[in-house]
Formats: structure tokens, C-alpha cells, sequence
């Protein structure tokens, strides 16, 4: 197992965001998907998981249903707004250009080693 | 969903997180068990992973952004539930604030309805005033006021201004009715829509009245229309007969209007006015208001002026040479009352920061006795900044209610302190409580809380949790104590500012009670005299004059009279310039001497003291040769060591009607003409006396429109008005007295504002000495009581109770040490403030300084005396098994 690191500040709300662009989740199956997907590297602080949503819910960025999941229980449902759909686009954008950029740096570091 | 309906849906909200949060826990159990975990261990590592679920709960609960609403309600109650079981605290706090806050809304109503609202005409944004302004000064700087032919020629020159002309004047109304003095205002046709206020009935001077030979008409005031024609509408039309003639009144103005802040009740075309006065190039003073043209600019305005004044100094150059003109915005002109207003608001600033301070330090006495209750909520789960605000939260409730008090205070007080204030508040139908007052004192509240609140609020949210659970009661930490003294001796610096004040204030006004005003004002009456309006041969008016003396002499207990046309300490200037020698110099640099024309017993009148040589005479007239006595400042100052009498004297007054000098026949004495507080300081305050009968008769007309008589009596000079009023009333019965004053009310009157001062700086003061008081004894005894185990053991190792109280005295001798030398300077900056501001006042002297300050010293002591004692009967027994 490699060793976890923190998320950066402020990169949670972007990946929940992107989870609830696939469709209608509840906060579990984001942890569950965070873990996966970033194959146990990105450690997501379950207590830090819900202030997120109701707090991504509360910009509208969210909405939220209670409906019932396959195991017959009822759950609430997180989905992206177009609002939240817009933030999405333009933070994964700004994202990108950071991470070159932030890149780009370091092999220029790398070089002169 | 708004944040109002998740507001009020509150515990719907907490039982679907609660669902919300129970669902994620059980699903990853379920997990966890499908992993092959025993359940109890899965629901054990579920538990583990999503954290403490009230943490995550709370922090839920932020993100929801209506958060500080509830918490503020949830706060806000208990504030009220701390504050009501300790009502003692509560009111003295409460009653404490109310008082500070209370006098600062009252001065900044004053502040808002005199100093800050803006003329009550429409618009007043958009209106200017015009004045002169010259390239050289005089010693009264380089601002003049306009001359109508100056005005016409701006008015024609300036397009982007509609502007109007203003001149203050006054005479009788004789018909109908009696005959009374009133003041009025000569104004340019269209002033009334310039200020773009409506007449209250009929119209306003329209350009055909504005000139020479129109027929004469007049505009009433609203007051003076239910005074004299008891409000009926027929007196638009009738006739009036006002400065000898008869005018058609057009137009009544709406009630309460005002020239700048005062109301007058005649106002008649300037134009009309055939006066040489007015149509001198020479003669200042007509005022020049305006209004800017919808999308002219006032820096429009004043290149056109200033384009007028260039070619006037061309067109003029004996009259207009380095002068021009400019417009500036117009504003009240309430005189010296904005610096004694600003004062005013200073002190009682002062006042409410030292009620601040104590509240301050009571708040933080209580914060330190929470400590265990605070750190206690802290390890469970409460947040710093949460707890941070709470206490600011209590604070503000505090210092809410504290304003609200002191709004109710000031409501009440409000009326009382205008009728207070000395003479006339100008404007004083504008101070009213608006919301801009409201604002002010919410203002007020919010920033006290801040300031007493955020001691202990930081206190609460920067705490050593373990170190605080874990340490008794008995310990204080060093931060709180400077805290402590910080406020001790804030407040004690405030104190010894006011008291500084009061003290000087106290010592200028007995200095200045105690001076020679020159005048004997005991039994000595003045009363401005208009004799009749149809009156213009000059040997006619000499006549009418000498009647009214014959007559007035006449009536018992009158002892001595005279005429006079300048009184002593009533505002009135007659400065004009003189010379020793025949050649003059320019205007601007020539002295200025205070001439006033007297009748012969003037002396007698007034009881000034005659130096040496002879005063006025009966053979004095017209014809013989001119004369002058000066008084002692002039003979000083103009003939330095030589001997005046004989010599002559040029004194622009037109003796005879010729520029010839008049010969100096006598000295007297120097009377305080600007007031027992102004005169040391004034700029002119040489006096000259020449005789009322040797005035041109060109000028007598003028002059008796000035007049004043002068009455020496025997008995109370107020009994005798009536029957003076009676006997100068003249044969057409339109001769009165007006502005019927004793000297010594006009005495007064000239320290009234030091006297009005000194009263509520004492007055402020003395709520600064009890407050810092009370704060000491406060803090001492909270500090004193914390250290009742230490002082057990030192008693116990064998101190004695006086060792004992005079470690507590130390401590409390060193804040008020620190106090006072923090005030010091403070109050040496607060004094030479009031010294610019206060006429009369000397600069700062050691004495005061200490007096005061051991008033000071010998209070905050008394009040340290009581917990120092009940410090040092401390039993050690019992102080040792104490916590």
C-alpha cells in the first residue's frame, strides 16, 4: 500500500464534485469512489466528508434528494447542478493549468540539478 | 430553500443529518463485516473513521450558512439569562453605559440638527455663497463681503448661477397696530425660487419691484402675519407702513423660513433701496447667495466670477484693484457654537470610553471567574472562535441595552440641554432625533461592546485548556492582571484630561469674573432706540433726540442719561481708522481706533473713570471745534510718553463734515468693549468718544438708526422699561425701544459660554472621577480577593496587616502613577486645544495641573483604601483552606 498524503486545500470540493457529475450519489459511494479510484492514495477525512457536502448544497452547487438505494434503505442522493457544473469546468480547468505549471517547475529544478 | 425556511426547519434539518450520517456508518459496517470483520469490530472501525459524529455534526451544522443566525439567537438568550442572575452587575453596567452613550447621542443630535444637516431650503447641494476676496488683508484676513454694484455686475456676468442679493437690516413697523422694531432682510427679486422655497401665500418680488422707484411693496413673515393680522388672508394687499413707508404686502413667507439660521419678519426689495450705501463700489457687506444652473459646475461658476473680477479691477481700480470674487458652497454659519460643540462631544467621548474601560474591566473579572466553566465547554467540543463569540455576543446584548437606556436618557434630556445652552442655539428647531441619530447611537453600541468586549472575548478563545482544568481558582495569570491595570489606567488617564479642563475652565472664569469691565454695570440700563421713520430733516432728528432724553430724564429713578452709539459687550463694531499725522496711510495699514459718539453725560451714565483733562460738553456742537477723548489703550498706543491732550487726531468720523483733526480734550479710562473674556485678545480695542451733536448732519440719520440709550438709575433698571418705553414714543407715537438689556446681563452674557463650559466639563469631570473610582475599587477588590490565599500565606509566614495593606496600596499607587503620567500629556495637548478655543483662557499652569491631580490621586486612594483593608484582615486560617 503506498503511503497516503493529504488532499491540497480546497481539492475536495472539486473531486466531490466530479464524483457527483456521474449521477445521483450518496455521501458513502463518494468516500467509497474517492478511495477507488485514486487507488488508496488520496486519503479522504470522512468527518471532513459531510461539512463539504451540505456546504457544496448550500452554495447550490448540490442538490440533494432522499431516495431509496439498491439495498432498499433510503439515502440522500447528491447531484451536480448546472451551477455546479460550471464551477466544475472552470476549477478542473484552472486545476490543469496549475498542476503544468507546477510541473513544468519542477523538471526545470530537475535540470539544473 | 431559502436560508429563512432552513431556519425555521431547524430539527427536520438535524434529524435527516442524523439519518444522513447514521447511513454512511452503517453501510460501511456492512462493508466491513462483507470483509470478514466480527460486527462489533466493524462497527467499531466505522465509528473511528468518520470521527467524532457531534464534530462532524457541528461542523455540518456551519456549513450551512444560517449557522451564526442561531447561534446568535442561542447566544443572545443566554446572554439575557447570565445578565438577569446577576442583576447587581446588570444595572450597574446598564446604568454605567446609559449614561456614557446617553450624553453622546445628545451632543450628536445637537451636532447633527446645527452642525451637519444641510440648510432647509431645496436642494441645497446646488446653492453657493458669493463673497470677495482680495490680493492684500486687512488684520480681519482678505474675505469681504459683496457691494450691490459689485453683485449686479456678478449676477450679470456669471450665467451658470442664478443668484440673489441679501442685506440685513431692521426697522418699524408703525401701522397697523403699535409701533414695533423689527428685524428684516432686503432681498433681490427671485431669492425665494433660488432657494426653491414657495411662498406660503401670494407671490414674491418679481425684476419690475427690484429697482429704483418701484411702487413699494413687502413679503411677510408667517409669524409676523398671525402676530399683527391674527393669520387673516386678507392681509395680502393691505398696506404697511414700515421705515416711514407705506407698502403693499404681496406675499407671506412659509412658516419657520429662515435666512441661514435665523427668521426675520419684514423682507423688501433691495432693489428699491435708494440708499448711497448701497450703490457704493466701497461699501461691504451684502450678502450673495446663488444657485448653480441645472448642469453647471461650481468650478464653472468661479471662472466666471473670477473673468468678472479681472475686468471690474480694470474697469474700477480705485474700488476693485487685487479684488475678485469666488462662490463656495453654502453652509450654516452658526459661529463659535461648532468648536464648542466639537468640544463638548470630545469630553463626554471621554466619559463614555472611561465607562467603557470600567465595563471592560467588570466583564473581564467575570471572564477570569469563568475560566473552569469556559475550558470545561471547550473539551467538550465547543470551538474557541465559537466560544469567542459568545462572549462578544453578551457583550453586545450589554451594550444594546445600555443604548437603548441612553437613547431614552437622551430623549429626555435633549429640550433640558438646549434651554440650557447660553443664549440662542442657533438652528436649534433642527436638533431632532432622526434616524441618522439612530444610526449613530446603534453605532455607538457596537462599537462599546467591541470595546469592553473584546478583552474578554480574546481571553476566552486564547486559553491553555489543560493548564486551565488543571489549576485551582486561586491563580490569576499575569496577562489578566496587566489586563487589569491597562483599564485602571485608561481610565484614570480620561480623568485627570477632564479634570485638567474643568480646572482651568474654573480658574479662567473667576480670573475673568474678576476683571474691571471699565463700567459701573450695576443699576445701568441699554436699550437700542429707533426714533420715528418719517423723521429726515437732521435738525428734526437732533430735536427728537433731545426730547427723548428730556423726557426720559423725567421719569423717576432715573438718575443720568445718554446716547450712545456702540454699547460696551453688545456685539456692534464701529472700528475705524486714525492718525496721529496729516498724511494717510493706505486702508490697510492704518490703525484702527473704536470710535463712538456719545452724548455729554455718557460719563456720568457708565461711571468710566476720567484720566485726566475734560470729557464732552453741551458746548461741543456743531460749528465749534471738533473734539475727542480717547481712552488710556489709545494715549498708549499712539502717543507713547507724551502728553495727547491737545494734540490732534485724525479720526475717520467726519467731524463738522470736514477731514479736519479733532483736538484730544481728554483720557478715560479702557472699557472691556469685546467682553470681560474677549477684549485682552481682540484686535482693535483702542476707544475714542466724540460728541453724538457734532456728528455731520449728512450722517445723522444713519447714525440715530444705531443708537442706543444709555440709562443710570436708581432702583432695579427693569422696573423702569415700561414708562421709559411710554415717554420716547414720540408725538406720532412710533418711536420704541428694542434688545432692552441691563449691563450686567450683557456682562454675563460675554462669559456665558465659559460659564456653560466650565459647568458640564464639571460636570463630566466629576462622572470621570466617580467612574474611574468605582473602577478602581472594582478592580482592586476583584484582584485583591484573587490573592486572598497568597496574602493567607504571607500572614501565616508572619506579615503583619499593615505589610499587607501596603502591598495592595503599591499596586494600586503604581496604576494610577502610570495613569496620571499617561493623562499628563494628554491633558497638556486637551488645554491647548480649549485655549485656541476658549476665549480668555490663559495657558496650562503647574497649579491646576497638580490640584486637580491630587483630587485625582486622593479618590482613586479612598477607593483603593477598602479592599486593601479587607485584604489585610485577611484570616490566614481560613484563606488557606480556601479552594
Amino acid at each position: 500500500m503506498p503511503p497516503k498524503s493529504d488532499l491540497p486545500q480546497g481539492t475536495l470540493d472539486l473531486l466531490i464534485l466530479k464524483i457527483a457529475a456521474l449521477g445521483p450519489v450518496h455521501g458513502y459511494a463518494i468516500a467509497q469512489r474517492l478511495q477507488q479510484v485514486s487507488r488508496d492514495v488520496v486519503q479522504v477525512p470522512q468527518g471532513s466528508l459531510y461539512p463539504a457536502l451540505h456546504r457544496l448544497e448550500n452554495r447550490g452547487l448540490l442538490a440533494a434528494d432522499w431516495k431509496d438505494t439498491e439495498t432498499g434503505r433510503e439515502a440522500k442522493f447528491y447531484r451536480l447542478t448546472r451551477k455546479g457544473r460550471a464551477q466544475l469546468e472552470s476549477e478542473s480547468a484552472s486545476w490543469q493549468r496549475l498542476t503544468q505549471a507546477v510541473t513544468a517547475i519542477l523538471k526545470l529544478a530537475g535540470a539544473n540539478e | 430553500m431559502n436560508w429563512l425556511s432552513r431556519l425555521f426547519r431547524g430539527s427536520a434539518l438535524e434529524d435527516r443529518l442524523d439519518k444522513e450520517l447514521r447511513h454512511h456508518v452503517e453501510q460501511h459496517t456492512a462493508d466491513l463485516i462483507a470483509r470478514g470483520l466480527s460486527p462489533e469490530e466493524a462497527r467499531r472501525q466505522a465509528r473511528l473513521a468518520i470521527g467524532g459524529p457531534e464534530q462532524v455534526k457541528e461542523s455540518c451544522r456551519d456549513a450551512r450558512g444560517t449557522r451564526w443566525l442561531t447561534d446568535f439567537a442561542q447566544d443572545f438568550r443566554y446572554a439575557v439569562r447570565t445578565l438577569r442572575q446577576k442583576p447587581a452587575f446588570a444595572a450597574v453596567t446598564l446604568l454605567t453605559l446609559a449614561l456614557g452613550a446617553g450624553a453622546t447621542t445628545v451632543m450628536f443630535t445637537v451636532i447633527n440638527g446645527v452642525l451637519l444637516k444641510p440648510l432647509p431650503y431645496a436642494h441645497p447641494e446646488a446653492l453657493v455663497n458669493i463673497q470677495e476676496r482680495t490680493d492684500w488683508s486687512t488684520q480681519f484676513g482678505n474675505i469681504w463681503g459683496l457691494t450691490y454694484p459689485n453683485f449686479l455686475d456678478c449676477k450679470a456676468g456669471a450665467p451658470s448661477l442664478d443668484m440673489a442679493a441679501l442685506h440685513y437690516g431692521g426697522g418699524i413697523v408703525s401701522s397697523p397696530g403699535a409701533a414695533e422694531y423689527v428685524e428684516s432682510f432686503k432681498v433681490s427679486a427671485g431669492l425665494f425660487a433660488t432657494l426653491g422655497v414657495p411662498l406660503f401665500r401670494g407671490r414674491e418680488f418679481l425684476p419690475e419691484d427690484d429697482g429704483p422707484g418701484a411702487p413699494p411693496v413687502a413679503i411677510i413673515s408667517h409669524d409676523f402675519w398671525e402676530r399683527r393680522f391674527a393669520g387673516n388672508p386678507s392681509a395680502l394687499g393691505s398696506t404697511l407702513v414700515y421705515d416711514g413707508i407705506p407698502r403693499t404686502i404681496v406675499g407671506i413667507a412659509p412658516p419657520d423660513f429662515r435666512i441661514d439660521t435665523d427668521t426675520f419678519d419684514i423682507y423688501t426689495p433691495i432693489g428699491q433701496d435708494a440708499s448711497p450705501i448701497l450703490h457704493n463700489r466701497n461699501a461691504h457687506g451684502i450678502g450673495g447667495w446663488a444657485r448653480l444652473r441645472p448642469g453647471a459646475t461650481l468650478a464653472q461658476a468661479n471662472a466666471e466670477l473670477a473673468a468678472v473680477g479681472v475686468h471690474l479691477a480694470e474697469q474700477f481700480p480705485a474700488s476693485n484693484k487685487g479684488r475678485t470674487f469666488f462662490a463656495a458652497p453654502l453652509r450654516p454659519d452658526v459661529g463659535d457654537v461648532r468648536s464648542t460643540l466639537w468640544l463638548l462631544l470630545a469630553a463626554v467621548s471621554a466619559v463614555l470610553l472611561i465607562a467603557c474601560a470600567n465595563i471592560a474591566s467588570l466583564l473581564l473579572a467575570r471572564a477570569v471567574s469563568r475560566e473552569r466553566e469556559l475550558a470545561m465547554r471547550v473539551a467538550l467540543g465547543a470551538g474557541r472562535a465559537r466560544l469567542a463569540r459568545q462572549c462578544l455576543t453578551e457583550s453586545f446584548v450589554l451594550g444594546l441595552a445600555g443604548s437603548a437606556l441612553g437613547v431614552v436618557l437622551a430623549a429626555l434630556g435633549l429640550r433640558p440641554f438646549i434651554t440650557f445652552w447660553p443664549g440662542d442655539l442657533p438652528r436649534a428647531s433642527e436638533v431632532r432625533f432622526d434616524w441618522h441619530v439612530l444610526l449613530f447611537a446603534l453605532a455607538v453600541s457596537i462599537a462599546s461592546s467591541f470595546l469592553f468586549g473584546l478583552a474578554p472575548a480574546l481571553r476566552a478563545a486564547a486559553r491553555d485548556l489543560e493548564q486551565t482544568l488543571r489549576a485551582g481558582a486561586r491563580s490569576i495569570a499575569g496577562a489578566s492582571r496587566r489586563l487589569h491595570a491597562a483599564f485602571v489606567i485608561t481610565e484614570i488617564a480620561l480623568a485627570v484630561v477632564l479634570l485638567v479642563c474643568a480646572g482651568m475652565l474654573g480658574r479662567t472664569l473667576v480670573r475673568l469674573a474678576s476683571l474691571d469691565p471699565g463700567v459701573n454695570t450695576h443699576n445701568l440700563l441699554i436699550a437700542r432706540t429707533a426714533i420715528s421713520p418719517a423723521l429726515a430733516n437732521p435738525a428734526r432728528i437732533r430735536a427728537a433726540w433731545n426730547e427723548i432724553l428730556d423726557r426720559a430724564r423725567a421719569v423717576p429713578g432715573v438718575e443720568a442719561i445718554a446716547i450712545v452709539d456702540t454699547v460696551p459687550m453688545r456685539q456692534g463694531d464701529n472700528r475705524v481708522p486714525y492718525s496721529t499725522t496729516a498724511a494717510t496711510n493706505p486702508d490697510n495699514r492704518q490703525p484702527l481706533v473704536l470710535a463712538n459718539s456719545v452724548t455729554p453725560d455718557y460719563l456720568k451714565v457708565t461711571g468710566i473713570p476720567l484720566r485726566r483733562g475734560r470729557f464732552l460738553t453741551e458746548q461741543d456742537r456743531l460749528g465749534t471745534q471738533p473734539v475727542i477723548v480717547i481712552d488710556e489703550v489709545l494715549a498708549q498706543q499712539a502717543f507713547p510718553g507724551q502728553d495727547p491732550i491737545g494734540k490732534p487726531i485724525w479720526v475717520r468720523v467726519d467731524l463738522n463734515g470736514t477731514n479736519d483733526p479733532a483736538t484730544i480734550v481728554g483720557i478715560v479710562g479702557h472699557v472691556r468693549q469685546w467682553g470681560l473674556a474677549g477684549d485682552d485678545a481682540a484686535p482693535v480695542r483702542a476707544q475714542a468718544y466724540y460728541a453724538f451733536a457734532q456728528v455731520p448732519d449728512r450722517n445723522v440719520r444713519r447714525w440715530s438708526e444705531l443708537s442706543s440709550i444709555a440709562v443710570r438709575t436708581g432702583v432695579d433698571p427693569l422696573t423702569l422699561v415700561e414708562s421709559l418705553r411710554h415717554e420716547i414714543r414720540g408725538a406720532s407715537n412710533d418711536q420704541v425701544l428694542y434688545q432692552v438689556r441691563t449691563m450686567e446681563q450683557l456682562a454675563a452674557a460675554t462669559l456665558a459660554r465659559q460659564r456653560f463650559l466650565l459647568l458640564v466639563f464639571a460636570v463630566f469631570a466629576g462622572l470621570a472621577l466617580l467612574l474611574a473610582s468605582i473602577g478602581i475599587y472594582g478592580v482592586l477588590a476583584y484582584l485583591t480577593s484573587r490573592r486572598v490565599p497568597e496574602i493567607g500565606v504571607r500572614i501565616a509566614l508572619g506579615a503583619t496587616s499593615a505589610e499587607v495593606m501596603r502591598l495592595i496600596l503599591r499596586q494600586s499607587l503604581g496604576m494610577i502613577a502610570i495613569g496620571v503620567l499617561a493623562g499628563l500629556s494628554a491633558a497638556l495637548a486637551a488645554a491647548r486645544i480649549l485655549q485656541r478655543l476658549v476665549e480668555g483662557m490663559r495657558p496650562p499652569d503647574p497649579s491646576t495641573f497638580l490640584a486637580m491631580i491630587a483630587v485625582l490621586v486622593l479618590a482613586a486612594l479612598l477607593a483603593s483604601y477598602i479592599p486593601a483593608r479587607r485584604a489585610s484582615r485577611v484570616d490566614a486560617l481560613t484563606a488557606l483552606r480556601q479552594d
